[in-house]
């Protein structure tokens, strides 16, 4: 690259950064102040394009029409955050942790389907932006106007904000309610103002990041959950709650691909490598480097204990009813195949995977207390192992045997670096591994497929009718279930629990938190990757999306509706949420927004979960019938 | 027998030396209380001891070993038992749960997932909750006990490993008066009938004096008195250092002590 | 209402009155069960909570049992009055492709049944959403074998949810009909006994450029795709057949940009930075557009001949509007010029029953349930061994003409419009196209049986 090219390739990564601090710097301000994993975050900037492309549209072309349908898009979609958090997230406030994050989950579906609704399927090209349309010539080249345009909009808005943050008495309400909110409830701020208002202004500079897209590219019905990935990338490189972090971040992450890009192929010591490909994952590399060296990301500081940590409830042992309730219902699913037809088994078998999927993640997310947002890597490494395994070497028992190892080594690795971070922060490195695997085995063509994965991966002949296979699922899922169970109640469970319980405790009685948090890592992995092996065997054919972003979100909403302070909540999560997919998409075209509708009034009315509301009203109930 | 002996302590931070050039040493069933005004740097002291923070220089030998750099849970399997100024146990656990998961370390068996923890080591945790009185507790989940009960399950849990040191942060804070004396008596008695060595920090002047064997004073950073309770009530620094809030103990422990 | 939506209120009926059915054996129970006395010993408001409680858990006790009773029970229908065909595609995932092609297949069966159906059955399709997941796919294609008992498959849009469903079918012994994947592994080095496909494959549609691209004689070369198995095979493909075409043809630059996430202004910088003569691209939908927008303004496509599969499509094509860059070599679908009368009396149908033009989705969605119903009525049953030797060789009407399914790979011979792009009353069209035979676009019948695993 000549320094001219390297020139404007720092110029082309700077606008792209500004776009994205936008939207960041609203979801960081929102964590901060909330503490609200907020998912919906690129559905906001969604409907901030969207909108911005029928105002702009309405009011006509020309400057004023233009730049006022983009400022309204900004305030539209503010308003409705205001809306959404002072209707909805209000409520979930003082719900179990990351309960708002299946409320927001629940809204990416639904807008997701209104946005269809309303707008239609097709993709939507708004005008170029009037006054900014053309390009000028810097070092030999066109650059258009308009994105010099962003890239001052950027420093500006940064600006403005940290003015906001700093002159204002709301700014300082908001710095305080940032680093500590119980001081800053104790200092008599009226909190549910200021989490409105902030919500408020979160989703507005949202919505004005998606707004002032349109001259750049058109409306589309995937772009909120291809930004939502990046902008938490953004606000975690720079420190949950930091503004100038995430101004820092975008454009290390802005220049980076555009650097990427502008290299292109490199051939050297006989090798080809394109660093065009590298943008697939660049920034979650960027990610776990950051992280592996700054545990709370560029800027940010460390988060005080969640706030969950006194309120977890105790973990009895089972009792000998909900002993006998559980032996019936291994029973009744043994002998399930007597008294249903081949569909309901293949369903039951989808349900057994996700089960043991979940209970491995809650295993991790509750008596561990490490979140984790990136669990696919382990069902995806299970399922590739046991693929790979049974394509080249080994007879399919013996590659579904072996693949829970090949995702515990997966786990043990990845982990050794997790069980380093806390909250937020471990749960966007685990997703940061989970991506960085999958661009692998996305991209790995010869060895892996490539996006289009492998075929034939059928189960041994004795195994291949579907009841034996429905048996070979039970015995493992649910065996794999029954012993991640029990291990809890072992003294390594009690280990784990009291890492979780108090890590200053723990180590005080000389328990190494570390080691014990990254066993369990390993050892939730290999069940997850168990989990994995089945299903490749299950469906036949497996591809990247097994370790994807919405694989391990589909287990997070598992586990956080069946209710993550319950040992079977994660099964009855399982359950529902595979149930409910397969059969209300039969039932309505706007299933995705139904599915949204269902989640949000589960959450809504069973803030503990599923599990976790059965047993509030058993104790209720055994309660008055002992008094 | 000497169980800890500190010498040339210090630790500074940003130019201010929180700890500096503390030494001091503890037999073992002696109670040595630390005193001093609030940032006097008793709590930088004690985290130096207990692998919270590291020494600039200076040495600190438990039973002859050194302890600076460790991290807490290497010096807890030395035998260092230790409770918090605010309790820390286990809150989803049982009483009982709470002192078996540290006797299931102190026996090595923390990674153990085949047995049911909840049935280890049962016998030694419940003669351990009626040594510190709070047996018919056991089977009450840490979340819901009183404030007092709470401390005692601490010491409970601190004594697991039969710990030859005992370094307790603030005991009493939170609590009624009643409680504090009794708490404090219990381990009193508990330090003299194993010989265990005992440190502990105190704002409670009524506590330090009816039951430290000798008390060290910190000022600024800096020992300035150390001797038994009667020495250091006499000692004219001390008496200066304390004037603003000398009431609690020159009345009352004038009184009580004459 | 349709067949489609009746069946589904049937079912819909039969869960509700489970649930119904249940709720009152419930309520006798528990009404016989009560204890005497309990009333009169409790406060009122005691009762009342009470009562809403159990009311609560009832409802989500008997909400839990209705769902494992109408899992147990909802078993396939007892007689077959009609001929079921499968449908699976990820609606929600590609709408913009998506629901021109449903529109497509929905005109067909409309068609189909108006003329009597087949084997004077009517014909019912079945159609599940597989959320773009290949995993799901293969579930609702269980689903839609073993419980709906349909007598083949059809759908697929993306290709490794193609892959799965094809070699599900393998695996159940049931004929798949893909429509819209294009991967060329489905029928050739993945290909199987059981799967055909209708559309023309990347390779093809790579072929039918190639000659244009050659004929052009430029030497330097840059290639922009998107990075996954299509966009590769298409490169793949390109540069491997204009190399054979025109020896010492160089390829200067390769972007690789993430589907759907392109860095549209350091790309297309890249690519001008690289001096190439002229461009190949496989992107499309969002990418392609935003690539269209700034290499416009950055003059990348000034003096350079520029290809791009697809971009014809009016999917594709008509977002673009104004900013259609004229003169690309393309493949697509000009509907508004083709004046064939099989098309005119597809285009004519279409309209009347939509109030919309069609998308070449509606082309595919059309095309690949007239191709089902053409191997049933051939077959003469749904028998699918009989079905797949039905379509070894079949010849097709379809509203793009004449085309065959070949016994040898299973693959259609469908075309694709193979022309140029111009502005038009401010909108994309195609100029100067002609139908290109997909049977002219494949490799020698050699490479192929060497490609195919042996059956």
């Amino acid at each position: 690259m000549s320094f001219s090219a390297i020139f404007v390739q720092l110029l082309n990564g700077l606008a792209s950064a500004s776009s994205l601090f936008l939207v960041a710097a609203g979801l960081s301000l929102i964590f901060g102040v909330t503490r609200i994993v907020n998912f919906a975050h690129g559905s906001l900037y969604m409907l901030g394009t969207y909108t911005a492309y029928s105002l702009v549209q309405w009011f006509g072309g020309g400057i004023p029409g233009f730049w006022s349908g983009v400022l309204l898009s900004g305030v539209i979609v503010g308003l409705f955050g205001a809306l959404v958090e002072r209707l909805l997230l209000r409520r979930l406030y003082h719900a179990p942790e990351l309960l708002q994050l299946l409320a927001t989950f629940a809204l990416v579906l639904i807008i997701s389907d209104f946005t269809l609704w309303a707008w239609g399927p097709e993709d939507l090209l708004g005008p170029r932006a009037p006054g900014l349309a053309g390009a000028i010539s810097i070092a030999g080249r066109r650059f258009p106007e308009y994105d010099l345009f962003l890239i001052l909009l950027g420093p500006l808005v940064l600006g403005l904000l940290w003015l906001l943050l700093t002159r204002t008495r709301w700014g300082t309400l908001v710095r305080a309610a940032t680093e500590d909110r119980e001081m800053a409830g104790a200092l008599g701020v009226n909190q549910a103002w200021l989490f409105t208002s902030v919500f408020a202004l979160g989703s507005f500079l949202a919505g004005l990041g998606g707004a002032i897209q349109i001259p750049r590219e058109p409306a589309v019905l995937t772009m909120d959950l291809s930004i939502l990935s990046d902008v938490f990338v953004v606000v975690v490189v720079g420190g949950m709650g930091s503004i100038p972090g995430a101004f820092l971040a975008a454009v290390i992450i802005g220049v980076l691909k555009a650097m990427c890009i502008g290299i292109g192929n490199v051939h050297a010591f006989g090798i080809d490598f394109s660093f065009s490909k590298l943008t697939l994952v660049v920034e979650f590399i960027v990610m776990a480097v950051v992280l592996v060296i700054r545990p709370w990301g560029l800027f940010g500081r460390s988060q005080g204990a969640p706030r969950a940590a006194s309120t977890e409830p105790p973990l009895n042992l089972p009792s000998p009813a909900l002993q006998k309730l559980l032996l019936a219902g291994l029973i009744m699913l043994a002998l399930l195949p007597l008294a249903s037809d081949r569909y309901t088994l293949v369903l039951m078998t989808d349900i057994l995977v996700f089960a043991l999927f979940a209970v491995s993640l809650h295993f991790i997310m509750g008596p561990a207390g490490m979140h984790s947002f990136g669990h696919a890597a382990y069902f995806g490494l299970g399922a590739y192992a046991a693929a790979l395994l049974f394509k080249h070497v080994l007879p399919m028992e013996l590659a579904l045997a072996l693949a829970p190892f090949a995702a515990g080594l997966g786990a043990l690795l990845f982990g050794w670096f997790c069980v380093r971070l806390s909250g937020v922060y471990l749960a966007m490195l685990t997703l940061a591994f989970a991506q960085i695997a999958w661009s692998v085995v996305y991209q790995w063509d010869s060895f892996t497929g490539g996006s289009n994965g492998m075929v034939g991966v059928w189960p041994a002949q004795w195994l291949a009718s579907k009841t034996t296979f429905y048996y070979l699922a039970l015995v493992l899922c649910a065996g794999g279930t029954m012993v991640l169970w029990r291990i809890l109640y072992s003294p390594f469970g009690y280990g784990l629990r009291a890492g979780r319980d108090s890590p200053l405790r723990a180590d005080a009685i000389g328990i190494d938190v570390r080691r014990q948090q990254w066993l369990g890592f390993a050892l939730a992995g290999t069940f997850a990757g168990l989990a994995g092996a089945v299903y490749a065997f299950s469906k036949g054919s497996i591809s990247p999306d097994a370790l994807s972003i919405p694989r391990s979100v589909d287990g997070l909403v598992m586990v956080l509706m069946g209710g993550i302070q319950t040992l079977t909540g994660a099964v009855a999560g399982a359950a529902v949420f595979t149930w409910l997919q397969d059969s209300i998409s039969r039932q309505t075209e706007f299933w995705r927004a139904l599915l949204g509708g269902i989640i949000l009034f589960l959450v809504l009315v069973f803030p503990q979960g599923i599990a976790g509301f059965i047993r509030e009203r058993w104790e209720a109930r055994s309660g008055r019938s002992e008094a | 027998m000497t169980v800890l002996r500190v010498s040339d302590l210090c630790k500074s931070y940003g130019g201010v030396q929180a700890v500096c050039n503390v030494s001091f040493s503890l037999d073992a069933g002696e109670i040595l209380a630390l005193i001093g005004p609030n940032g006097a740097g008793k709590t930088t002291c004690f985290n130096l001891l207990n692998g919270q923070i590291a020494a600039d220089s200076g040495s600190a030998e438990f039973e002859g070993r050194s302890l600076i750099g460790m991290q807490p849970r290497e010096i807890w399997r030395l035998g260092v038992g230790r409770t918090f100024q605010i309790t820390a146990t286990f809150g989803s656990m049982s009483v009982r749960e709470n002192v078996q998961t540290a006797l299931l370390n102190f026996h090595g068996k923390l990674t153990s997932i085949v047995t049911l923890a909840g049935r280890l080591y049962v016998d030694e945790a419940m003669a351990l909750l009626e040594r510190v009185g709070i047996a018919a507790q056991a089977e009450r989940p840490c979340g819901v006990l009183a404030y007092g009960d709470l401390k005692r399950v601490e010491l409970a849990i601190a004594l697991a490993n039969h710990p030859h040191l005992l370094l307790m942060d603030e005991p009493t804070a939170g609590m009624a008066p009643t409680e504090r004396v009794a708490l404090m008596q219990l381990t009193a008695e508990l330090a003299r009938a194993s010989s265990i060595a005992v440190l502990f920090t105190e704002h409670d002047m009524d506590v330090v004096f009816a039951h430290a064997d000798r008390i060290l004073v910190l000022n600024h950073g800096t020992l300035i008195a150390e001797g038994k309770p009667a020495e250091v009530r006499a000692n004219r620094q001390v008496q200066e250092v304390y004037l603003g809030s000398g009431s609690v103990y020159g009345a009352a422990h004038g009184a009580e002590h004459a | 209402m349709n067949a489609l939506a009746r069946s589904t209120t049937v079912k819909i009926l039969q869960r509700s009155e489970i649930v119904y059915i249940l709720a009152l054996t419930d309520r006798a129970r528990d009404g016989g069960h009560q204890p005497p006395g309990t009333r009169s010993e409790s406060s009122v408001d005691d009762v009342n909570l009470r009562e809403k409680d159990m009311t609560l858990r009832r409802t989500f006790l008997l909400g839990t049992a209705a769902l494992a009773m109408s899992a147990v029970f909802s078993g396939p229908a007892a007689a077959q009055s009609t001929i079921k065909i499968g449908e699976i595609n990820s609606y929600k995932t590609f709408p913009a492709f998506l629901e021109p092609y449903k529109k497509g297949w929905e005109l067909a069966l409309e068609e189909i049944n108006k003329s009597g159906g087949l084997l004077g059955k009517k014909v019912e399709v079945i159609s599940r959403d597989d959320s773009g997941k290949p995993g799901d796919a293969v579930r609702v294609a269980e689903e839609l074998v073993s419980r709906e008992n349909v007598s083949l498959l059809m759908g697929a849009f993306a290709s490794h949810v193609g892959l799965a469903i094809s070699d599900f079918a393998k695996q159940r012994k049931t004929l798949y009909i893909a429509a819209e994947p294009l991967t060329d592994q489905i029928v050739w080095n993945k290909g199987n006994h059981y799967t055909f496909r209708l559309r023309p494959s990347t390779y093809m549609q790579v072929a039918m450029l190639v000659p244009d691209a050659a004929k052009l004689n430029k030497k330097r070369w840059a290639i922009v795709y998107p990075n996954y198995e299509y966009g590769q095979s298409a490169t793949a493909g390109f540069k491997k057949l204009l190399s054979a075409k025109q020896p010492g043809v160089e390829f200067v630059s390769e972007q690789a940009p993430a589907l759907g996430k392109i860095e549209a202004g350091a790309v297309v910088q890249a690519l001008i930075d690289a001096k190439p003569d002229a461009i190949f691209s496989s992107l499309f939908g969002a990418d392609l557009q935003k690539f269209v927008r700034e290499g416009t303004q950055r003059g990348l496509f000034k003096g350079r001949p520029t290809f791009n599969l697809l971009a014809g499509e009016p999917e594709y094509l008509d977002t673009l509007k104004d900013e259609t860059p004229a003169g690309w070599y393309v493949t697509g679908y000009p509907w508004e010029q083709i004046n064939t009368p099989e098309h005119k009396k597809f285009l004519a149908a279409y309209q009347a029953k939509w109030k919309d033009y069609p998308r070449l989705g509606s082309i595919v969605g059309y095309s690949t349930l007239m191709s089902a119903a053409e191997a049933i009525k051939k077959a003469g049953s749904t028998d699918t061994e009989k079905m797949i030797a039905a379509m070894k060789g079949m010849q097709m009407d379809s509203p793009l003409g004449k085309f065959s399914y070949r016994a040898l790979d299973h693959q259609s011979t469908m075309g694709a419009y193979v022309g140029r792009l111009a502005l038009k009353d401010g909108k994309g069209v195609m100029v100067d196209w002609k139908y290109s035979n997909g049977a002219d676009f494949l490799p020698s019948d050699a490479d192929v049986k060497a490609m195919r695993p042996a059956e």
